[in-house]
């Protein structure tokens, strides 16, 4: 036998462990589509994810890697070349790993996929899968390498020195709107998971001064111990949860804590304000800690719950709602899917922790691919987590949370009637049962993703740890866990943009910029928070939820900052003269902006109200002129609102699809001068090798 | 010859709790502090070196501070 063949028999011996997983992901995903109306297991869901992620991080990591980047490890990363002892230091693989994948996990897969899960679990999950290898983790990668051999730099910066001041500005532009929109629709999934709900209600509002004692314990009593007051908070927070129930039940507090959506919104507003302006070390510290360490203990529970319980998925795997008359969102599968589950599969958010605080910690850049590729395919699962949670519930359950009122009426009755005529059977008991066991009057049109998502957990968790009679404790504490990291997000996102528009106005007026003086800092609060509570309002007035018109809307926002990252990535790529291989970064970029565009085109123009800004504009035009009300508005003027809340949010649209368009068009120039160019046009920092060459007199 | 899957070379239980330890420290923003002085005493000799309690506050302050999107998560 010759030598080659011997190494040829090698690499097949090597490569039979892979065509196995292969065979065995392909074989679950068969399971998954094929079984209909059987109850399919959850392990086959989670079989094929973690199969797939094997395969893309062992193939196509290494491939984008080795071939398409060359990482060297001989290269001096900046944590090495700049090291400070506090924001670039090489830190170990792994803890970086743990601190990148906090930083990119937030809410947001938590949300999508328990919306997107009203077209079954199947579309989801091929999305989920096939997005990650090839779009999400990608993205995550290629901004990590681009940062790390750039000094750590910024999203916004990167785009300006290697295409241009413009796009640069457009980049900034859109990651504020993403932001606001955020707030927005986070702070709107809080309120539909607390309105009339006394005992979350007052667990939430719990939080306030069990965080404050944590601030001052950290301050005063026990300066910098973060797992003391960490443990301390845990332990106070749990016996919220315990003592809500009581408040739920007595007829003196229960009232107490019952709000209106209007209500929580308006407070909701007034706390992000205060919030923000506050010491950070008072309220934002310390509940940055306890919801960052309840993030990674509460998604780590619930793997296990999954490999302990094995829940059946009792949703269909694909629903008739795939043809866009669904009650959670409006739209078809194609463009909306991809929109509502953003997170996950791709989220252009991570690009701006991939140009953050991680490629300043990175002690060798071949680290570049564990950690952005493997934390995006760890976030993917949590993603994968969220699905199988919401698809365990009976969809009849499922649809009853997620409807509005307007579509299935306020009663258990009117509820299981008309989700019983969409083909979902359900009895006005079984909806009253779930609520009873979960300690709540009503599970109905509890949309937003947040409850479905407790109710899912509970349901897992209980079967594991407690039984029936501990499911009303998990519900509460997934709902909690929610709310305390969307609260986090909001302070946090809200003081971010606020110093985003002290520095844009700044660059007009310089005493505006001055982050230590107090008159603009509550001016651009003030700004930051008006600019989110304005959407929220919309969307908790809303007859249809609101989640259905802020989500998309988001979705597109947070899709967009991928597509302009992910340009960013292909023009980098031309100017490293890597061009044979740009197809990895551009394959990505061109659907992200199929999606984004047609699903803003669709948001503007399409026929269908439920769908179209415009067409939902003229509905109420053509109702106001014949001196119609239509919900929910209750006089002319609020009909008159609600025109302009739709050419207000068909005007963002214009806007996402505008600054898109742009991006391209700068891609296409840049593109061209790099391959008119001989040679390698990028500008990475000059490394080792050339800063050890004597200067040239 | 040991067996790698029973007790595989390298594990040493502290060592894990270290990086645990550290990971967790890290994801809210805070550095490892011992590192912090060591590179300090090593590469600027005479260099004001902040006390544990200053440390944490300034890694804080840049965690949350002007300009710092570092607490801010989405998804």
């Amino acid at each position: 036998m010759s030598i080659t063949n011997i190494a040829d028999n090698r690499r097949t011996l090597r490569l039979l462990p892979w065509a196995l997983v292969f065979a065995l992901v392909l074989f679950s995903l068969y399971t998954l589509a094929v079984s209909r109306g059987e109850p399919v297991n959850a392990m086959w869901l989670v079989t094929a994810a973690i199969g797939t992620y094997a395969i893309g991080y062992r193939f196509y990591s290494r491939f984008i890697a080795q071939r398409v980047l060359g990482l060297d490890a001989r290269r001096r990363t900046p944590a090495l070349r700049r090291n400070d002892g506090l924001d670039y230091v090489p830190t170990d693989k792994w803890v970086l790993f743990g601190h990148h994948f906090a930083a990119i996990a937030g809410a947001g897969p938590l949300v999508g996929p328990v919306l997107a899960a009203q077209m079954g679990y199947l579309p989801g999950t091929l999305w989920l899968l096939t997005g990650v290898i090839f779009a999400g983790a990608v993205q995550d990668f290629l901004v990590l390498f681009i940062s790390t051999r750039r000094d750590g730099r910024s999203l916004g910066d990167l785009i300006k020195t290697e295409m241009g001041r413009v796009p640069g500005v457009i980049a900034m532009v859109g990651i504020l709107t993403i932001m606001i929109i955020l707030l927005a629709v986070l702070a709107l999934v809080v309120v539909k998971a607390l309105a009339d709900s006394p005992w979350g209600a007052f667990t939430v509002f719990a939080t306030l001064p069990i965080a404050v004692f944590m601030g001052v314990y950290g301050r005063y009593l026990r300066p910098g111990r973060i797992a003391e007051m960490s443990a301390i908070g845990f332990v106070l927070l749990l016996a919220s949860i315990a003592f809500g129930r009581t408040v739920s039940e007595s007829a003196m507090l229960a009232p107490l804590f019952t709000f209106k959506g209007e209500t929580l919104a308006f407070m909701l507003i007034g706390y992000g304000f205060v919030a923000s302006v506050l010491p950070v070390w008072l309220l934002l510290a310390p509940r940055d800690y306890l919801s960052t360490f309840l993030k990674i203990g509460t998604i780590l529970s619930l793997a296990l719950g999954i490999f302990i319980v094995w829940p059946d998925l009792k949703m269909p795997s694909i629903s008739r709602f795939i043809d866009g008359t669904g009650p959670v969102f409006a739209g078809s599968v194609f463009p909306f899917l991809f929109i509502t589950i953003a997170c996950g599969a791709v989220s252009g958010f991570h690009a701006l922790v991939s140009s953050g605080t991680t490629p300043k910690m990175i002690a060798d850049e071949t680290q570049t691919r564990f950690i952005g590729y493997g934390a995006m395919l760890m976030e993917s699962f949590v993603a994968i987590m969220a699905l199988i949670a919401a698809s365990v519930l009976e969809p009849g359950v499922y649809f009853a949370m997620n409807s509005a009122p307007a579509l299935i009426g306020a009663t258990p009755d009117s509820a299981a009637a008309a989700i019983s005529s969409w083909g979902f059977a359900v009895t006005p008991e079984a909806l009253s049962g779930v609520a009873a066991e979960v300690g709540e009057k009503t599970i109905l049109s509890r949309t937003g993703g947040a409850p479905t998502l407790a109710v899912g957990m509970a349901h897992i968790l209980s079967s594991a740890v407690g039984g029936s009679a501990m499911r009303s404790f998990w519900y509460h504490f997934a709902i909690l866990f929610e709310a305390l990291f969307i609260l986090t997000t909001i302070d946090a996102g809200t003081r971010v943009a606020r110093f985003m528009i002290q520095d844009l106005l700044g660059a007009f007026f310089p005493a505006f910029g001055n982050t230590r003086a107090w008159a603009p800092n509550l001016a651009a609060t003030a700004i930051a928070v008006s600019g989110w509570g304005y959407f929220l309002y919309q969307g908790v007035i809303d007859p249809l939820g609101g989640i259905n018109t802020l989500w998309p809307l988001f979705g597109i926002a947070n899709q967009m900052l991928a597509a302009i990252a992910l340009t960013l990535c292909v023009v980098v790529l031309y100017r490293m003269k890597r061009e044979r291989y740009a197809f990895v970064a551009i394959a990505p970029t061109a659907w992200l902006y199929v999606c984004t565009l047609s699903a803003a085109f669709e948001k503007i123009f399409h026929e269908d109200p439920r769908i179209g800004f415009l067409a939902h504009a003229r509905k109420f035009a053509a109702a106001a002129d014949k001196d119609q009300l239509l919900a929910p508005a209750k006089t002319l003027a609020e009909m008159q609102r609600v025109i302009f809340n739709d050419y207000v949010d068909a005007t963002l649209c214009a806007v996402y699809v505008t600054l898109v368009l742009a991006m391209l068009g700068f891609s296409v120039r840049a593109i061209r001068a790099a391959r008119a160019a001989q040679h390698v046009t990028t500008r990475e920092t000059e490394d080792e090798l050339h800063d050890l060459q004597p200067a040239r007199a | 010859m040991n067996c790698t899957i029973c007790s595989p070379p390298g594990l040493d239980l502290n060592h894990l709790a270290r990086k645990l330890r550290d990971g967790a420290k890290l994801m809210v923003g805070q550095g490892d502090y011992d590192a912090y002085v060591a590179h300090l005493r090593a590469r600027h000799d005479g260099a004001t070196i902040m006390t544990r309690d200053e440390f944490f506050r300034a890694r804080e302050n840049a965690r949350f501070g002007a300009g710092g999107e570092r607490a801010f998560r989405c998804c």
